[in-house]
């Protein structure tokens, strides 16, 4: 799945399938060994070809059954738009914690400085309007400023306490939002951001509320871009010191690797993808506002990363756009399922029971739960895990107590 | 190398390492000279280990000093309250500048500028403080402020190590361990790497040529790919030392390299330390229990026993030092 392995070194694969086609015979396969290998030699341009792939067939099929009974296509392709900032936001979180192995918990702290970036920049209320493309970048450097400052004086931190202290800033970001009244509107939040104009290409001029596809279009780009980079880093001696330092941090430092500054990077690098997230939703939803960068998105998006395989950039993506569709149109389609079943209700014990009326929107969090505990009992290392985790999570039992040796030993 | 053979690359003074009451290196002197192969003897819990660490940059010592490649690089902190001082110093200096113009003026847009340009020196000066650049550190030493050396400033100083139980980069390929080693000689920056510019690029072509010549030195050609894990014991210990010769130390300590190794492997181990020597021209500090390979291959000895120096010498000396056949065979042994 994963096109890692030594830079120079005829990487083994690269993009979407995941099988691995090692066999002899079948003329297929010889093919598809001879894709592989081209894709992992021209990376960048399979991550290019795989996302249009997927952005063109995604549309057709929602026009088939049953997925065309759900909605219309633009529903459908506004959803998506959607999706993709959650993309977004999982391959960020995947650098700190599938990289670097650093947990955190207060990702959407980026997410939200990126969005009153925009704010802030196109909106009646800073009186500005700066356009939307330019704000793209500007909102991912400010979000990786942000992400050195809050990450320097965590980083001496480990594991446990690493992940309050996240949780922590996690926590005081939207609540300053909240309270800098004067600055950001309170609880109101900033309303009215411009939304991004394409100039006339193709035909498209304003992205409207009622034209979802500018957006789409636009959140495939940013992804495809962030896709090359992170690749591209993870390939290169910043990516493998990543790596280094989450196997074995000690070793790392030994090996001449700056610690801090490589975790740093590892924190600037998630936030400004997640300051990107941030920029783009904030256009789609034209109105900033606390209660949408709460602990919740942070957790989702950490549950992305987490069901879709960490450390693998495909798999996360894809864990984050099944988690969020299923959480957005499976719940709502399983609600109207039950209900067309017309289950008469019934008596469990003293309880009546009416399945029909069950909002199962108001379970996500359950089942995400329930998700979860099963995905870690059976699979551990993920949907598409990266060969490193699959590695490492079938470690035989010396080899784990090996690894819980003190540094007593070092 | 050429350089002088008479000047120690490494010299330590009075190194001592206390954990809690435990004294595990008590004012130990030794020096290192260039071109040698020195090991360190001592029976288990000698404190030789910990003797590496705090060279290493691991422990920062409880007393004395550590100088490497001429320079001071390891001891007790001195002056460290001055530290925060060298931080608010810069900003404390602009924000006066601007109150005097300000004052002069009367204008009030200097101190405006003045408080950006602080604020941005602040936040300035807090990152240097933690990322610790050898420029932060230089700028401490002239001040008189001495931070001892983090394990990977030792690195960059040209040092380099293995470990007595194996520590690889478990799931990485052998060559991708090798090229972690080289880190602290490849200057791509993420920049360069996200826009795969062609310094990168020529860079990391460069490192992996230079990866496959270390695993061929060590004799590991043709297992560049495979996961370190599954290599066999022996060949993870030759592992770890391509992946110390990759950051090209002027030093290398071996902590106990042919531990659990075969005859016929430690063989193949030792006649590597002289290839080392000769072909490299490093110097070696080696930890070693197996009497035959230290007296084969060191040309000074020193003896450890409970954390003190209890003897140093060619290993002809070492061998009839009655302390040091006591040490090792009890009491009573030597009369
Ligand atoms: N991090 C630590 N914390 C507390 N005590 C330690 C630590 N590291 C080492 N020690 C103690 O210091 C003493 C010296 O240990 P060290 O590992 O340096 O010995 P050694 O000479 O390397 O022995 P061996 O031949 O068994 O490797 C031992 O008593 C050990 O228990
Ligand atoms: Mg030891």
């Amino acid at each position: 799945m994963s096109g890692r392995s030594g830079t120079g070194t005829p990487p083994v694969a690269a993009g979407g399938t995941g099988r691995s086609g090692r066999a002899s015979s079948p003329v297929w396969r010889v093919a598809l060994g001879r894709v592989r290998a081209y894709m992992g030699r021209h990376q960048s341009l399979s991550i290019v070809i795989g996302l249009a792939l997927f952005a063109t067939a995604l549309p057709f099929i929602v026009l088939l059954p049953p997925l065309n009974g759900f909605g219309t296509q633009k529903d459908f392709i506004g959803g998506f738009a959607d999706a993709g900032v959650f993309v977004l936001l999982a391959i960020g979180l995947n650098v700190v914690v599938g990289f670097a192995g650093l947990l955190d918990l207060g990702y959407a702290a980026f997410f939200a400085i990126g969005a009153y970036t925009y704010a802030y920049g196109a909106s009646p209320f800073s009186g500005l309007d700066i356009p939307f493309w330019p704000m793209l970048l500007v909102g991912a450097i400010v979000a990786a400023m942000f992400g050195v400052l809050l990450g320097a004086p965590t980083l001496r931190l480990r594991g446990d306490y690493l992940a309050i202290v996240t949780l922590g800033f996690g926590e005081i970001v939207p609540v300053v939002f909240l309270n800098a009244d004067t600055y950001t509107n309170g609880t109101n939040g900033i309303t009215g951001l411009a939304q991004p104009s394409a100039y006339g290409l193709f035909g498209v001029n304003g992205f409207g509320f009622t034209n979802p596809w500018p957006y789409f279009l636009t959140v495939v780009l940013i992804i495809a871009v962030a896709f090359i980079f992170l690749y591209r880093l993870q390939d290169s001696r910043i990516g493998r010191a990543w790596v280094a330092i989450r196997e074995d941090e000690l070793a790392a430092a030994s090996m001449g690797i700056n610690t801090v500054t490589t975790k740093l990077l590892a924190f600037s690098i998630g936030a400004s993808t997640s300051g990107l997230a941030g920029v783009f939703y904030a256009s789609k939803l034209s109105i900033v506002s606390p209660d949408q960068f709460g602990f919740t998105v942070s957790f989702t998006a950490l549950a992305m990363v987490v069901l879709g395989g960490m450390g693998n950039i495909w798999g996360v993506a894809a864990g984050a756009f099944i988690v969020y569709e299923i959480q957005a149109q499976g719940l709502k389609q399983l609600g109207a399922f039950v209900q067309s079943l017309h289950i008469p209700t019934f008596a469990l014990g003293p309880m009546s029971v009416d399945l029909g009326s069950i909002n199962f929107i108001n379970f996500q969090y359950l089942l995400y739960g329930l998700a979860l505990v099963l995905m870690m009992l059976l699979r551990p290392e993920g949907l598409f895990p990266s060969r490193r985790r699959r590695s490492e999570l079938h470690e035989s039992p010396e080899e784990a107590a090996e690894s819980n040796e003190e540094l007593v030993q070092a | 190398m050429t350089a002088d053979a008479a000047a120690p690359v490494l010299v330590a003074k009075g190194v001592t390492k206390q954990f809690g009451g435990l004294v595990a290196v008590n004012a130990v002197d030794f020096d290192i000279p260039q071109g040698s192969i020195v090991s360190l003897i001592g029976p288990n819990g000698a404190g030789k280990t910990t003797f590496f660490n705090v060279v290493a940059g691991l422990y920062e010592p409880t007393d004395g000093s550590v100088e490497f490649a001429g320079r001071e690089m390891i001891a007790r902190g001195r002056r460290a309250w001055a530290e925060p001082l060298v931080w608010v110093l810069p900003t404390v200096i602009v924000m006066l500048v601007g109150v005097l113009l300000e004052q002069l003026t009367k204008s009030g847009a200097e101190l405006a500028v003045a408080l950006v340009i602080a604020l941005g020196l602040l936040i300035t000066m807090f990152l240097l403080a933690i990322i610790r650049p050898p420029i932060y550190d230089r700028l401490l030493y002239r001040l008189g402020i001495f931070k001892s050396a983090r394990p990977n400033d030792m690195v960059v100083a040209g040092l380099g190590r293995t470990f007595q139980n194996i520590r690889l980069f478990k799931t990485m390929t052998a060559s991708e361990n090798v090229m972690v080693g080289m880190h602290s000689r490849l200057h791509a920056s993420p920049l360069d790497a996200a826009l795969r510019l062609p310094r990168h690029r020529r860079e990391e072509k460069e490192a992996d040529i230079q990866a496959r010549r270390w695993l061929a030195f060590v004799g590991l050609k043709g297992k560049e790919q495979e996961t370190a894990r599954n290599l066999a014991y022996g060949d993870q210990r030759r592992l770890e030392v391509a992946r110390a010769l990759a950051s090209q130390p002027r030093l290398l300590l071996l902590d106990e390299p042919t531990a659990g190794m075969n005859p016929s492997e430690t063989a193949q181990m030792t006649t590597l330390f002289g290839r080392i020597r000769t072909e490299l021209g490093l110097t070696i500090l080696l930890i070693e229990h197996d009497m035959q390979v230290v007296m084969g291959v060191s040309d000074r000895i020193t003896v450890l026993d409970h954390g003190d120096k209890i003897s140093e010498g060619t290993p002809e000396e070492v061998r009839r030092d009655p302390r040091v056949i006591e040490a090792y065979l009890g009491k009573g042994a030597s009369a």
